[in-house]
């Protein structure tokens, strides 16, 4: 009853809709990439049409090797949202049961998972980011890794806070009274009840995480030729000079990341119109 | 308030110590660790082996700690590999540059995000509020770099009206003398209109790129922190009493919305410094931002584990700043 009237909720949101509109048509065409794609993003190299303009031919022109730009922003596409769909997951992963832990034992623990993300949150993260992969050596392995550990702290403390909220409930204090062990309260109890608000947050973490990716690669951190990425397609253009003289090897690259980040934040703002409680 | 300050420096301290272990670890966990990083890939392990002896890395880690929190504390963060420059030297020329930089970018986001905000919460649900969501919208959806390498391309190839990268011309820095480091300062301090009109337009560009960020926040926040403050018994009563409609949006309603305003200000303008590195290697700003970034492409990890501690830490601080100055601009909060 109560998850239907949350839908109905996102439905009458217009952001979520077309957020949701947005990001499966992503998904998809990340998906048929594949099957679909008018060239192949790695082999498909024409010397003589270095640098052309968008033509039939070329939709969105040739870079400077002369590969497809919609090819490549095709398969970019699916880098990024691999990327941050990714490293969003592995920052529930680590950062969902910290949050529990924290909130529901209290004490010595709760100290210490609060200290490390006091100083996990005391980086800007672009320049978390940045260290974790000097660190780790550029990979799209390592962006993945960098970026989800600069979402961790955020699903840490907002896990805690719905933790120390709902674990004053009587639901939870019943469970407690009938003998539930903790790990049964905070899988069954503590943690479907809290669920909303990490969701939404979700979303919005793989738009930011979409931009982390991408400015990551244009600094040549993530990934490595010739895998292709919309930041490391922005940044060959920069570094190779023919960004200014032909504007389409950065305008297309560009809108395709913020086509994506749009589409996830709509999205999120739309279930948080729907799920999240403390927006109600 | 003098004890509350304490108080929170205190509580500052594991965190401060936290961001110094995470540093010091930096160049501990790169592989080979840290006398194969400064001597380069190709050094003999008898090279190697000297200068482990010779900085005292064969010494136990926590007394290696120590050292290094010693040298931090006297701002010792070493010399570049690259340049054999001292990264505090490095840190007192390019930290102007950087915050001549956040700044502009902030008055950006405040001269345009504030009136916006009001604006949209005034009319609610009208175009005016549709059009400032939605460029809020996109304005958090874009990525700066992208954004700063369409208005060079717009403004300095195509339209030729402003400079695409650098601080100054060649030309202006001729008659110009750094003094603080703050280009728009110093040219006003030397009286000289010239590189005052020079460097201001070297800075538009990338004001703009990195204040879009914090712009579209602004916006928002102001919007809802207006609608709140708006719909207050107080703002009905001044109606009542025929107070007209700009004073009760501007002195009354305005200046209740501005603490949470403030608040993501400071906020903000820590994230700027982070957020510079991406804007300053399109513009070549000579700031801290592309120095860490040119750290990184060289492989030169004083710099890049100096810049760090150096941004963290800054970081952190402003927060603190942040936090005290909610009792200048609002009377009712009281520290205790």
């Amino acid at each position: 009853m109560l998850a239907t009237r949350s839908w109905q909720r996102f439905w009458r949101s217009p952001a979520g809709k077309i957020g949701l509109i947005l990001a499966i048509g992503l998904v998809l065409l990340a998906l048929l990439a594949p099957i679909l794609h008018p060239y192949d993003p790695t082999t498909d190299r024409n010397y003589l049409a270095r640098l052309v303009p968008p033509s039939s031919d070329h939709w969105f022109g040739t870079d400077a090797l002369g590969r497809d730009i919609l090819t490549l922003v095709w398969y970019g596409i699916r880098t990024s949202l691999w990327v941050s769909v990714g490293s969003v997951g592995l920052g529930l992963v680590l950062g969902v049961p910290l949050g529990l832990v924290a909130g529901y034992v209290g004490g010595t623990v709760e100290l210490v998972i609060n200290w490390i993300t006091d100083i996990l949150l005391a980086f800007p993260s672009i320049l978390l980011a940045i260290a974790i992969v000097t660190v780790t050596g550029p990979s799209l392995t390592s962006a993945m890794l960098a970026i989800a550990i600069v979402q961790v702290p955020i699903f840490i403390r907002l896990m805690r806070s719905m933790v120390l909220s709902l674990k004053q409930q009587e639901f939870v204090q019943a469970a407690q009274a009938l003998g539930a062990t903790p790990v049964q309260i905070l899988w069954q109890h503590i943690l479907p009840a809290g669920l909303a608000p990490i969701i939404v947050q979700a979303s919005l973490a793989i738009g930011t995480a979409t931009l982390e990716a991408a400015g990551l690669g244009f600094l040549g951190l993530g990934a490595q030729p010739p895998t292709p990425e919309l930041g490391t397609m922005l940044a060959d253009a920069f570094r190779g000079g023919y960004s200014l003289t032909s504007p389409w090897t950065t305008l297309f690259p560009g809108l395709f990341i913020t086509l994506m980040v749009l589409a996830f934040n709509l999205l999120g703002d739309g279930l948080r119109d729907g799920f999240d409680p403390r927006s109600q | 308030m003098g004890l509350y300050l304490i108080k929170r420096l205190l509580s500052l301290m594991p965190v401060l110590l936290g961001i110094t272990l995470l540093v010091f670890g930096f160049l501990h966990f790169i592989p080979g660790g840290p006398a194969v990083v400064l001597l380069g890939e190709r050094a003999t392990p008898n090279q190697v082996a000297a200068l482990t002896r010779q900085l005292g890395l064969d010494q136990p880690l926590w007394v290696q700690y120590v050292k290094f929190l010693g040298n931090l504390v006297q701002l010792n963060l070493g010399t570049s590999i690259m340049s054999g420059i001292p990264i505090a030297d490095e840190l007192r020329v390019r930290c102007p540059a950087t915050f001549e930089l956040a700044i502009a970018a902030m008055l950006v986001a405040l001269t345009i995000g504030i009136p916006a905000g009001v604006l949209a919460a005034v009319y609610k649900n009208r175009w005016v509020d549709q059009l400032t969501m939605t460029g809020s919208l996109l304005g958090v959806s874009l990525p700066v770099y992208w954004l700063g390498l369409m208005l060079i391309y717009l403004f300095a190839v195509n339209l030729q009206w402003l400079p695409a990268s650098g601080r100054i011309s060649v030309d202006a820095g001729l008659t110009f003398q750094p003094l603080t480091g703050f280009y728009v300062l110093d040219a006003m301090l030397q009286l000289n209109g010239g590189a005052l009109v020079d460097v201001l337009a070297h800075l538009v560009l990338p004001a703009i790129t990195l204040g879009t960020i914090p712009l579209a926040i602004v916006a928002r926040i102001t919007r809802s922190a207006m609608l709140d403050a708006l719909s207050q018994d107080y703002i009905r009563t001044a109606r009542a009493k025929g107070v007209p409609t700009w004073r009760v949006v501007g002195q009354h309603a305005l200046k209740n919305a501005l603490l949470p305003v403030s608040t993501i200000t400071g906020l903000q303008f820590g994230t700027l410094l982070g957020g510079a590195i991406l804007t300053e290697t399109i513009f070549a700003w000579s700031g801290l931002g592309s120095w860490i970034y040119q750290g990184i492409l060289e492989r030169d990890y004083p710099v890049v584990q100096g810049g760090v501690v150096f941004v963290a830490i800054a970081f952190v601080l402003i927060n603190l700043l942040v936090d005290l100055s909610y009792a200048v601009i609002d009377p009712r909060v009281q520290y205790s």
